[in-house]
């Protein structure tokens, strides 16, 4: 197990890369609509494309809790590099840690943890959104492999990513699978256009008779929807880090520009009207930070936190959109401006109530337990 | 080779700084410590010097417990093993090389990188005392640095030039900001860092030769001029600098 001394170190090093590589780029990164490669490069040298999986797998070791610790630490300066970091560590690359038998995880885990290849977590579909067991994408067994047929849609890192963690439907049910870029038949879509995130690319997947080796299967067949809901588990944490490092450094932007603003003659921070706002901020970001970690540390004790997940995933998505929108009116006229980052921080932080379950899907699935239980406190 | 790197734990240079009651130290209450940012490059050189002629990076520091905050940073950045000679004492700079150098010995080192200088007492001594106390030559300020075999070169900044100097091991270098960029210290390395030693021992004790009698805050900036807005201020800007600033 990790020492409070090495979460430590371990964030102090996150913020030291991110001053010095993330945030100079942040802003070029939303204009230009793309992380440049180099950005990739670095952090797969230092290893921040594969923090929370164990060592033995190359990963960092760090766990769920460290993963979280890095993810808020990258948000606080650039959500769509949070964004790519988090579909491929702890959705695509997850999929095959939690899903996988020992021959995957041996085949592909090491590169990506590593950074050498970037994964994608493929489950959407035109008509699966919300309704994720919907999908329509086949795999078929022909002899020795599987042909899969279909689309994918709103795939983050569908364009840069080499290798896809895909779930379709076979004869007994939902099962996931290892997809390489290169296996012919697979074709990526033009990267979407969007509100927030824009440096994150989101793209159709299309697959044409794509031939599978048969040990690409993630573990048995049928068990691909269990899999990939395990797997949400693990990225709703993760919103939940983005959310609140995204809320620390809009607090403390907004904080600083108060101090500094005067109007009528006085800092605005002294007007009772400003102070409530940062006090709102304040609280909905201990709260974050409360539940967050918390989550984080049963999730790596192997509980099951499908429950905790969906709470934190709401409550810190709404949290972070509530603070976006004290930030920008803290910061007046100025926070609408593309001068200062607020706007971006503000546009970024809308896609968080969306993916990985909208707030709906996810009070469906807290209320879902607590109806089952009669009402019953079984946290 | 074994390569010795002494670091210092010092107050992060963004936080402020508070006078203790007694008027000669710091108070260290919320003081954030770390690194000391000239030792990052000696860590580095070490490590890269290591990666070029083999061998192995021993971190040495002086003080407390927390120190040890430092020595692991040095480890998670690649370094083999960490040396804590224990002291919770104030030393001046001569006293510290004198334990320093005994350790430096003790561990056979050949090859010793500090920070040109520590920047809490900002005294840039202690290296250059360190090598006189062991009889190691000596690079100051270095810029650059290479070894071939035991034969050292190194640059260093002087007053409006470089100065290229050729010396042998066993020898100190000291060094300056510009010789390296140094390496973040990566996951694996923090996890690697566990599984390291840091070795505790009683520093051993010499009498400092100095003694601060007390600390003061600078004076606080005075406030600013406006002499105008436009072109017509510029003969009185002028004399100002000329007879009340004196800069030209
Ligand atoms: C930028 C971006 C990146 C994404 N990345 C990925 C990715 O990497 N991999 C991947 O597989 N998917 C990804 N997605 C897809 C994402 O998970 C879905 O968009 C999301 O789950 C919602 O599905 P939908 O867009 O089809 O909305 P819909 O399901 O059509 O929902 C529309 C509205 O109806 C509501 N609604 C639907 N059903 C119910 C219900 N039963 N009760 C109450 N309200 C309901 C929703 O909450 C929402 O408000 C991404 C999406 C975006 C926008």
């Amino acid at each position: 197990m990790t020492s409070k001394d090495d979460l430590q170190m371990l964030r102090e090093m996150v913020k030291e890369f991110t001053d010095a590589e993330i945030r100079p780029l942040a802003a070029k990164i939303d204009e230009n609509e793309e992380i440049p490669k180099e950005l990739i490069n670095k952090l797969a040298e230092v290893g921040l494309l594969g923090t929370a999986f164990p060592e033995e797998y190359g990963g960092g070791g760090f766990g769920e809790y460290g993963f979280c610790l890095a993810q808020e630490e990258v948000t606080k300066a650039c959500g769509s590099t949070a964004t790519f970091i988090g579909a491929h560590q702890s959705i695509g690359t997850n999929a095959i840690y939690l899903g996988g038998d020992e021959n995957l995880k041996q085949k592909y885990l090491p590169d990506l943890t590593a950074g050498k290849k970037i994964a994608a977590f493929a489950l959407t579909e035109p008509e699966a959104g919300s309704d994720a067991f919907n999908l329509k994408t086949t795999a078929k067994f022909d002899g020795n492999k599987w042909i899969l047929n279909g689309q994918k849609i709103w795939i983050t890192n569908g364009a840069i990513a080499d290798v896809f963690s895909v779930f379709a439907r076979t004869e007994k049910g939902i099962t996931g699978f290892v997809v390489e870029k290169d296996f012919p038949g697979l074709s990526v879509g033009a990267n979407e256009k969007k509100l927030g995130i824009k440096g994150s690319a989101t793209n159709t997947i299309t697959f044409d008779n794509v031939e599978i080796p048969k040990e690409n299967i993630m573990g048995t067949e049928g068990r691909g929807f269990v899999i990939a809901m395990k797997t949400l588990d693990a990225g709703r944490i993760g919103i939940g880090a983005a959310s609140l490092g995204a809320s620390k450094e809009m607090l403390r932007l907004s904080v600083i520009f108060a101090n500094e603003r005067k109007q009528f003659e006085q800092s605005i921070s002294k007007f009772q009207a400003i102070q409530f706002m940062i006090a709102e901020m304040t609280t909905k970001i201990y709260a974050m930070e409360s539940m967050l970690y918390k989550v984080a540390q049963k999730y790596d004790e192997h509980k099951d936190v499908m429950q905790e997940a969906a709470i934190v995933k709401l409550y810190c998505s709404e949290a972070v959109s509530e603070v976006a929108d004290i930030a920008l009116q803290i910061h007046g006229g100025m926070g609408f401006s593309r001068e200062l980052p607020i706007e971006r921080f503000y546009r970024d932080a809308r896609i968080l109530r969306i993916f990985e379950g909208t707030s709906e899907i996810q009070k469906l699935v807290i209320s879902r337990k607590t109806i089952k239980n009669n009402g019953e406190w079984k946290i | 080779m074994k390569i010795a790197v002494c670091v210092s734990h010092v107050p992060d240079t963004a936080t402020k700084i508070k006078i203790a009651e007694n008027g000669k130290t710091i108070d260290s209450n919320d003081v954030t410590y770390v690194i000391n940012p000239y030792d990052e490059f000696a860590v580095e050189e070490a490590l890269k010097t290591k990666e070029k002629v083999g061998g192995e990076v021993v971190v040495i520091s002086l003080g407390g417990e927390a120190n040890k905050e430092s020595i692991r940073k040095a480890l998670a950045m690649g370094a083999d093993s960490g040396v804590l000679l224990k002291d919770e004492d104030e030393r001046d700079s001569s006293s510290l090389a004198f334990a320093l150098a005994d350790e430096i010995k003790a561990q056979g080192a050949e090859l010793v990188f500090f920070g040109k200088q520590a920047v809490d007492f900002d005294n840039s001594v202690t290296g250059q005392i360190t090598a006189e106390l062991l009889g190691f030559n000596c690079v100051s300020v270095a810029v650059a640095f290479n070894i071939e075999g035991d034969k050292v070169i190194a640059e260093r900044e002087i007053e409006g030039g470089k100065e290229v100097i050729e010396t042998k091991i066993p020898a100190v270098i000291t060094a300056q900001k510009g010789l390296n960029e140094p390496r973040y210290a990566s996951l694996k390395g923090i996890m690697a860092a566990k599984r390291k030693i840091i070795e505790e021992k009683n520093a051993i004790s010499s009498p400092n030769k100095t003694e601060v009698v007390q600390m003061k805050k600078p004076h606080g900036k005075q406030a600013g001029k406006i002499l105008g807005s436009d072109a017509s201020a510029v003969p009185e800007l002028v004399r100002l600098l000329k007879e009340e600033a004196k800069v030209i």
